[in-house]
């Protein structure tokens, strides 16, 4: 097992199956659906079965990198070169849990242009575990803008009325910020003499300099996760991907960003995240109050969610920024358990808009007189994503404000306010929808959950609870890298302190 | 004797380009133009037997400094050689089509392939000055060789004024610089240049017209006008042979007189290089933006495409001439395909060349879609396809040498230009169809597009390492 290349595999099982779907022919329309669906199907169920093997052979005292591959593919510019930490490990085993869902979710609802959905899926899954497997900073900034591509192709193609509008937006917006980063980065490999990752972590930069390097990531960076006031492609992607595309979009996608806090900013530029984590408190005051009040008043299903998602990654960006082993716990938390629930959120909707090809909130209500295993579903992710103890959502809330609060009194009391509101908008949500009297004549038919969707539901549903109830089975790999990155953290104050 | 055999020798791909001409000339005569065909596929052998014969050959400076042989010469010949004979393979189906298959068409190509080895070669003001016109002649032959078409005909017309009118400006710059300097020889210029402390006004005016004549050969920012009208004029196949080949041979001179002849007065060509490189980035990005018709468009991304090299000539250093030369080669090779892409725009034998004509192409003819949206998508220089590759060498040689103001304008400007290559993904692959095109029914043709479009795509990483080890070295000889 140990000269096995699993992160390699990883990365390769999905590209060879979206090969495997593009090229073999199949004769009939129907037939190479049905192929591209099983094969999809089939490689997203290894890929997560690589995943877990990786999991229970990840050595959890270890706060280095692991599982590493090194190959000089690219010449001596950069190279191939792969290897994992603890952060890195629980974010590729989510995007591994989510894919075969996606897959079954888009099972019955795309029809059309199947293979090459199914394909873009899986080329997707690639490129995101290679952002999150990357030790080599030009290899991570290719599968980190790569990842747009197919992204762009899923809401442009597959997507709802608007979607050549949301695509335009998404990928230019992304891109505007992603560019700087890069060349941030270039600045580096010049100053350091390195692409690689974990010499990167080892150099000091100075302290002018990684002011204006710390700006440039936090352009892309701010872009993804997204943080207010650069969040507004988001609703636009959501409301107009199909719902798979959400579900990665909100489940993995918006992970990225708060893993390039993890591995780049905060580690690499300590003096400038010191110095600049006012900034960031600031902005993440105003998206929790701000995101939350505008989810207050939306019409739309999606649209609501999309606003929380901004809200809950300002929780995140709240946590790594409070500088302290609970707060950064906290945040990565926050990120595991919303790629879960917004995605089953996503997915919620999906079950309806499938039905009634409508996610306007006034288009539906009464539902659980018809759909009462529905009704469960949807509540039990609702009160996750409000962070009732005992679920998943309240294990990130708690640790995150902690964290804060050894940070700033103000700064726990404003995201505070924001669980309240969004206790208010997920309830208001789901009274809307889901209680009251079924009055709407074309709601009198609408059928509870199929077998296909109760499978999709039925693993999020036992992760949800597991966060909630034994979070420790996810937190532990968490805990050295984590320790690692606050001592790094802490050095730094110090070291300028010594300076002067 | 022997100094003069050994520069024969060195000249040696030339000569046979030359000879090979002369001879495929009477074939033709005798033969008439259904030897069309035969004589492309001898042109074809010629320019490969001729790049076998640059890539084993020796180096050294010949004809008494008239003639430098360089690994830079080299790569450049290899690169230039691969595209001719590329666009010659491709144009046959069209050049039929359009009644335009006369034999004189591939020896045309040939005889500017043989005058772009020779300006790369330049080692003197007036062998560059040879080189520089037996291409352009050639060029302007090549746009008004639809010659019954009134379009063509105006693209030759107004390329030949124009080009007349730059190859006068260089002229006129050369004689300053040889009356001020008292030399043309470009090693003896840099010793003249490094000896004085303070250039002279005259060398100053003449190194300004000597830059204008070569940038309005690359088609940059503010010498880029000629370029949508003859593009979109020009029969495609000759559009792709323009796009592709002299624009790395005019790179690759105006790269070697620089750091040849003028590296005494970098501080002054360097501040001329940067606006034309920011101007051209910025124009190629934003002049694009409404264009309907897909040459015009290709043109103004060419000019964008030179406006990002010529930061990397603005770097000066080894590294900055390293990624102009692999900027250059990706950009020909992605080029090619993609004015292959615009050549099967072909609707019931005619040409269509509206961007709305693409609509839908993914469901119609899927493989031409995949190959000319992997094309775009690099040329945009998104990451994962190789023509990031190319922008990510250029912006890094950029900021070692401290120009980081131009590369974060060059980078918001890629970010502007990205929107124009996705109008096309998104015609292609989000719009309704329209009816399809006809059949590529041309086997080579269909070979050079699936190599391109393979290029563009992530396999073509797995060429980076051994494409920047040659451009290294030829950097390297350049400065060396």
């Amino acid at each position: 097992m140990d000269n096995f290349p699993i992160l390699t595999a990883l990365i390769l099982l999905p590209l060879v199956g979206a090969a495997w779907i593009l090229l073999v022919p199949g004769g009939t329309e129907v037939a190479r659906a049905h192929n591209a669906r099983m094969t999809a199907l089939l490689t997203s169920l290894l890929v997560f079965a690589l995943a877990v093997v990786l999991w229970l052979n990840f050595d959890n005292g270890n706060g280095g990198f692991q599982s590493i591959e090194k190959h000089d593919l690219f010449g001596p510019y950069f190279s191939y070169h792969l290897g994992i930490d603890g952060i890195a490990l629980v974010l590729i085993a989510l995007t591994a849990f989510l894919m075969p869902l996606c897959v079954i979710a888009s099972w019955d609802s795309i029809q059309t242009r199947v293979c090459e959905y199914m394909a873009a899926f899986l080329f997707m899954e690639a490129l995101m575990i290679g952002v999150f497997a990357s030790l080599d900073m030009m290899l991570f900034y290719i599968f980190f803008e790569g990842g747009l591509i197919p992204m762009y192709l899923i809401i442009g193609i597959w997507g709802g009325k608007r979607r050549i509008y949301a695509s335009f937006k998404f990928f230019l917006y992304t891109l505007l910020g992603s560019v700087l980063m890069l060349l941030a980065m270039l600045y580096m490999i010049n100053t350091a003499g390195t692409t690689s990752i974990p010499e990167l972590l080892a150099y000091d930069f100075d302290k002018d300099v990684q002011t204006w390097l710390w700006l440039a990531f936090f352009a892309s960076f701010a872009v993804k996760v997204p943080m207010w006031p650069v969040h507004t492609w988001l609703p636009d992607a959501h409301v107009e991907a199909p719902t798979a595309g959400s579900v990665v979009l909100a489940g993995v996608m918006l992970k990225m960003g708060g893993y390039g806090f993890l591995r780049f900013s905060l580690p690499m530029f300590p003096d400038a995240s010191h110095e600049l984590a006012g900034l960031v408190f600031a902005l993440s005051m105003i998206a929790v109050v701000y995101t939350s009040l505008v989810a207050l008043v939306q019409e739309d299903m999606k649209k609501l969610i999309a606003y929380s998602s901004v809200a809950h990654m300002a929780f995140v960006t709240a946590g790594l920024f409070a500088f302290n082993s609970q707060g950064i716990e906290g945040a990565i938390f926050v990120m595991l358990s919303h790629g879960v629930v917004s995605a089953a959120l996503f997915l919620c909707v999906g079950v309806v808009y499938d039905r009634m090809h409508t996610r306007e909130i006034a288009k539906y209500g009464g539902l659980v007189n018809r759909m009462p295993a529905y009704s469960l579903v949807f509540m039990v992710f609702t009160m996750a994503s409000i962070g009732l103890p005992g679920t998943s959502g309240f294990v990130g809330e708690f640790l995150v404000m902690v964290g804060a609060y050894k940070a700033s009194t103000w700064l726990v009391f404003v995201i505070a306010t924001g669980v309240i509101l969004g206790a208010a908008y997920m309830l208001w949500l789901y009274r809307k929808v889901v209680f009251g009297e079924l009055t709407r004549h074309d709601l009198q038919s609408i059928l509870d959950l199929t077998w296909k969707e109760k499978v999709v539901f039925a693993p999020m549903l036992l992760l949800v609870f597991w966060m909630g109830i034994y979070p420790n089975s996810f937190l532990d790999p968490l805990r050295a890298p984590v320790a690692k990155l606050v001592s790094q953290l802490e050095r730094a104050p110090q070291q300028t302190a010594d300076a002067r | 004797m022997t100094a003069l055999s050994d520069s024969l020798m060195l000249a040696a791909p030339e000569l046979w380009l030359a000879v090979s001409a002369l001879v495929l000339l009477l074939v033709g005569v005798f033969q008439g133009d259904r030897s069309y065909s035969t004589i492309s596929w001898a042109c074809v052998a010629v320019m490969v037997t001729a790049a076998a014969l640059v890539a084993n050959g020796a180096s050294g400076i010949g004809f008494n400094g008239l003639f430098i042989v360089d690994a830079y010469a080299q790569f450049l010949k290899v690169v230039i050689l691969a595209g001719s004979a590329a666009t010659l393979i491709i144009a046959e189906p069209q050049v039929r089509r359009l009644g335009i298959a006369r034999f004189e068409f591939p020896i045309v190509v040939l005889i500017a392939t043989l005058g772009m080895l020779m300006m790369v070669s330049a080692g003197d003001l007036l062998s560059l000055y040879l080189g520089l016109e037996l291409q352009s002649l050639s060029l302007y032959v090549l746009a008004a060789f639809h010659r019954d078409n009134a379009r063509s005909t105006e693209a030759g017309l107004k390329y030949f004024v124009l080009g007349a009118l730059s190859s006068g400006l260089l002229l006129y710059g050369v004689s300053l610089v040889y009356g001020f300097a008292g030399s043309t020889d470009f090693l003896r210029l840099q010793g003249v240049l490094v000896a004085e402390q303070a250039p002279s006004v005259g060398i100053l005016f003449g190194l300004v017209f000597v830059m204008s004549g070569l940038v309005f050969k690359i088609a940059a920012v503010p010498f880029h006008m000629w370029t949508p009208d003859v593009y979109e004029g020009a029969p495609t196949p000759v559009t792709a042979f323009f796009a592709a080949a002299p624009k790395v041979a005019a790179m690759g001179l105006l790269v070697r007189v620089l750091s040849d002849a003028f590296p005494g007065l970098a501080e002054q060509w360097r501040q001329i290089i940067i606006v034309a490189s920011v101007g051209s980035m910025a124009l190629g990005a934003i002049a694009a933006i409404n264009q309907q018709n897909i040459k015009r468009l290709l043109a103004y991304s060419s000019i964008g495409h030179v406006g990002y090299a010529l930061l990397g000539v603005a770097a000066g250093t080894e590294a900055g001439i390293e990624s102009v030369l692999v900027y250059m080669a990706i950009y020909m090779a992605t080029t090619i395909g993609g004015f292959l892409c615009v050549m099967a725009m072909q609707r019931g034998g005619q040409a269509v060349e509206a961007i709305d004509d693409l609509a839908g192409l993914a469901r119609r003819q899927p493989c031409i879609a995949f190959a000319l949206a992997m094309i775009m998508f690099s040329m945009a220089g998104i990451p994962l396809l190789i023509g990031f590759v190319g922008k990510l060498f250029v912006f890094q040689a950029a900021i070692a040498a401290g120009l980081v103001i131009p590369a974060v304008l060059g980078v918001l400007a890629s970010v502007i230009a990205a929107y124009y290559y996705l109008r096309i993904v998104k015609v292609m692959y989000f719009d309704e169809p329209a009816p399809a095109f006809d059949d590529m029914a041309h086997a080579p043709s269909s070979m050079v597009l699936a190599l391109s479009a393979a290029f563009a795509s992530p396999l073509g990483y797995l060429a980076i390492g051994p494409l920047a080890a040659a451009a290294a070295l030829a950097a390297k000889s350049l400065l060396g």
